[in-house]
């Protein structure tokens, strides 16, 4: 192993983390028809290796919020993979009581703040938190997550600039993923533009790298939470990547010809998981044997927590009026 | 012990007091910190308590509203103030999407314990964009209360229990009442939101108000006692959560009943209460219930048009005398201001 490569828990965690989410939302997408689940979801698949690598990056005590696509950022931080499972399928056990379905998760005693479908709502959400951190006085980090598109909402450059004036702990973390539902970013951005520059031209530090790469993740956003927390102010980090399913639901839909196979195929030999499978085996960190056995581990608890989500409750009317205000 | 202060000297206190008490509180906005103070209304705190809890902020409403909301998300207590309540239609997302609801649809995981101040107001040109009175629209809107002091007791005493509470609440604050006076305890104390007040009592008729209309509508009850009329005078203060008992108990006593309102006539809050009338107590009602709100166009700046926008208290006295069935030579009509129009009183010089 390289020298400056993760020790071997790390590689454990990115692994375990990617595949967690893959086979969860597999499996998610396996049941949907079953039309049990009612609600939206916005798969990510495909997309894993940021949640992984960006989450091994943060201490559990870290804050993350997010936007539609969230069950990875939720799962990889340590979310309850019960709760949200329950809260697709509306249950009173879900992390929202079934309130907020897919699209609104939350985890507070993993740090998971919150995530909204309103695109780049969170972010200025997030750098409220870090100030909230910074008043405080505690040494949290907090990592805003949204897409490529949200770099078009007036709330995205409002934030960053509050972020950099106020020099505050917070990683600004785009994945990039070229498509705002149907819309490419050649209808919505300038031919040539690079999303990273916006916050560059705010003076913030940034960066654009490889998205389904889950060591390079890691490793950048690794970095960038250690400048957070020394006090030297937020980075914004993209990460390139690619959404494999339909942008809502859990089918494939490359067949609406917004994008062509040739590129969809491109982007599956370039799955996060293989890529780190190869790299474990190949450097000797783990075998066939422990890394089956990792899957086999994370079956087991996704089967639990779907049979758990079946089997709970629905909420009751008196949940109507409940948590309405404090 | 009370004594005499001005409105926006009750809102001065009441953000003192509350920052003194819990080091949460911290106040943002738009020229909080500047030699105006927001009508006067954070003058000397940043001295007292420091640039880290008297923000400043970049033009950015719905920005800042998020980042206000996840401060409190996390343990502050913001109170956030725009100078007019047209700005903070940029931040309508924020408050609307996010505070109003964060605490539902996250099933009470975590609090956004945040105030929002807005001013509103009248006159002096302000304007299309300068004067808009929408609290119809955030009280419409469930996860979020809605408040509008009248007075200085209760601009204070809504204001510690705004900034106490442990969800968002809209402040609205009706420029022309920055200057007026009133009694005000020192000390903390609170005014409960969700209660409306009865601030004069009578048997003959029933006038609901809110903000600055309620001083109207109290000059109006004086004109009407003259003419034998006792109308009692509700301040509603608070629009969501409704006191509907105190109005429903006035108006089965009275069978009559006026709302004032400083926002537009349509799909306004008057008609709200109108509507909870009708439903609730419409066999008590021995005439129809009658709005007086703005008219229903964008306010124009000249005081030459605007004029006709803002009902006052002469037409809560007319509007009454037709409610009652009274001769308009039997009325008694306040004398007209010896002050133009388009200002509260003769010390206000402009420009706003």
């Amino acid at each position: 192993m390289r020298a400056h490569m993760p020790i071997r828990e790390v590689l454990k965690r990115l692994y375990v983390s990617m595949l967690r989410v893959r086979l969860v939302e597999e499996k998610i997408a396996a049941v949907y028809a079953e039309q049990e689940m009612r609600c939206p979801v916005h798969l990510s698949v495909g997309q894993e290796a940021v949640a992984a690598g960006v989450s091994a990056a943060l201490a559990p005590e870290d804050w993350a919020l997010s936007g539609h696509r969230a069950h990875a950022h939720y799962l990889a931080k340590g979310g309850s993979l019960r709760a949200m499972i329950a809260e697709l399928y509306g249950r009173v056990t879900g992390c929202c009581e079934g309130k907020g379905g897919s699209m609104h998760l939350v985890d507070t005693s993993a740090g998971f703040l919150g995530s909204v479908p309103i695109v780049g709502s969170t972010i200025p959400i997030a750098v409220g938190a870090a100030l909230g951190a910074r008043m405080r006085g505690e040494q949290r980090v907090t990592v805003a997550y949204f897409g490529e598109g949200a770099t078009e909402e007036g709330v995205f450059h409002e934030a960053l600039n509050y972020a950099v004036l106020r020099n505050l702990p917070v990683v600004f973390v785009c994945e990039n993923n070229f498509f705002s539902v149907y819309s490419p970013l050649s209808v919505r951005q300038p031919e040539g533009r690079e999303v990273w520059k916006f916050a560059e031209g705010y003076g913030i530090e940034a960066w654009k790298g490889d998205g389904n790469d889950a060591i390079g993740v890691y490793e950048r956003t690794k970095a960038a939470v250690e400048k957070a927390r020394r006090g030297s102010g937020p980075t914004f980090l993209e990460f390139v990547t690619y959404r494999w399913r339909e942008h809502c639901g859990p089918n494939y839909d490359n067949d609406l010809g917004y994008r062509s196979t040739e590129e969809f195929e491109e982007w599956q030999r370039k799955d996060p998981i293989p890529r780190l499978e190869e790299r474990l085996l190949a450097d000797g960190a783990f075998t066939r044997v422990e890394l089956d056995e990792m899957a086999r581990a994370i079956e087991t608890e996704c089967d639990d927590a779907f049979r758990f989500a079946k089997t709970s409750p629905f909420p009751g009317p008196e949940k109507l009026w409940e948590h309405l205000y404090p | 012990m009370s004594r005499t202060l001005k409105f926006n000297e009750a809102i001065r206190e009441a953000l003192d007091l509350c920052m003194a008490k819990d080091p949460a509180v911290y106040v943002m906005g738009l020229g909080t910190p500047d030699p105006k103070g927001i009508f006067g209304t954070t003058l000397g705190l940043e001295e007292k308590y420091g640039a880290d809890r008297v923000l400043d902020m970049p033009t950015a409403e719905n920005g800042m509203t998020g980042i206000a909301l996840g401060s409190a998300l996390v343990g502050m207590r913001p109170v956030m103030t725009h100078q007019r309540m047209d700005f903070a239609l940029l931040a309508l997302e924020q408050i609307v999407n996010q505070a109003a609801k964060w605490h539902y649809m996250f099933a009470g995981a975590e609090r956004c314990p945040m105030v929002i101040r807005l001013v509103i107001g009248r006159g002096w040109g302000q304007g299309p964009q300068h004067s808009q009175s929408l609290q119809a629209w955030f009280a419409h809107v469930p996860g979020l209360k809605v408040v509008m002091p009248a007075t200085p007791y209760d601009a204070k005493g809504l204001l510690v229990a705004a900034i106490e509470d442990d969800g968002p609440v809209i402040y609205v604050e009706h420029r022309w009442l920055h200057n007026t006076f009133g009694l005000v305890p020192d000390g903390v104390y609170r005014v409960p939101l969700g209660t409306a007040r009865v601030m004069r009592e009578g048997r003959d008729m029933t006038i609901a108000a809110v903000s600055h209309m309620a001083l109207e509508a109290l000059q109006a009850a004086d004109c009407l006692a003259r003419a034998g009329i006792e109308a009692e005078v509700i301040d509603i203060r608070s629009l969501r959560p409704f006191d509907a008992p105190t109005i429903l108990e006035s108006v089965r006593k009275t069978g009559h009943v006026l709302v004032a309102d400083t926002g537009w006539k349509t799909g306004g809050f008057a008609s709200e209460v109108v509507a909870l009338v009708a439903e609730q107590c419409f066999d008590r009602l021995k005439s129809p219930p009658r709005r007086l709100a703005l008219v229903d166009v964008p306010t124009p700046s000249t005081p030459a048009l605007a004029r006709f926008c803002y009902p006052r208290a002469v037409d809560l006295v007319l509007a009454a005398g037709e409610v009652l069935g009274r001769r308009r030579q039997d009325l008694v009509l306040p004398e007209e201001p010896t002050t133009p129009l388009d200002v509260p009183d003769n010390r206000f010089t402009g420009p706003f």
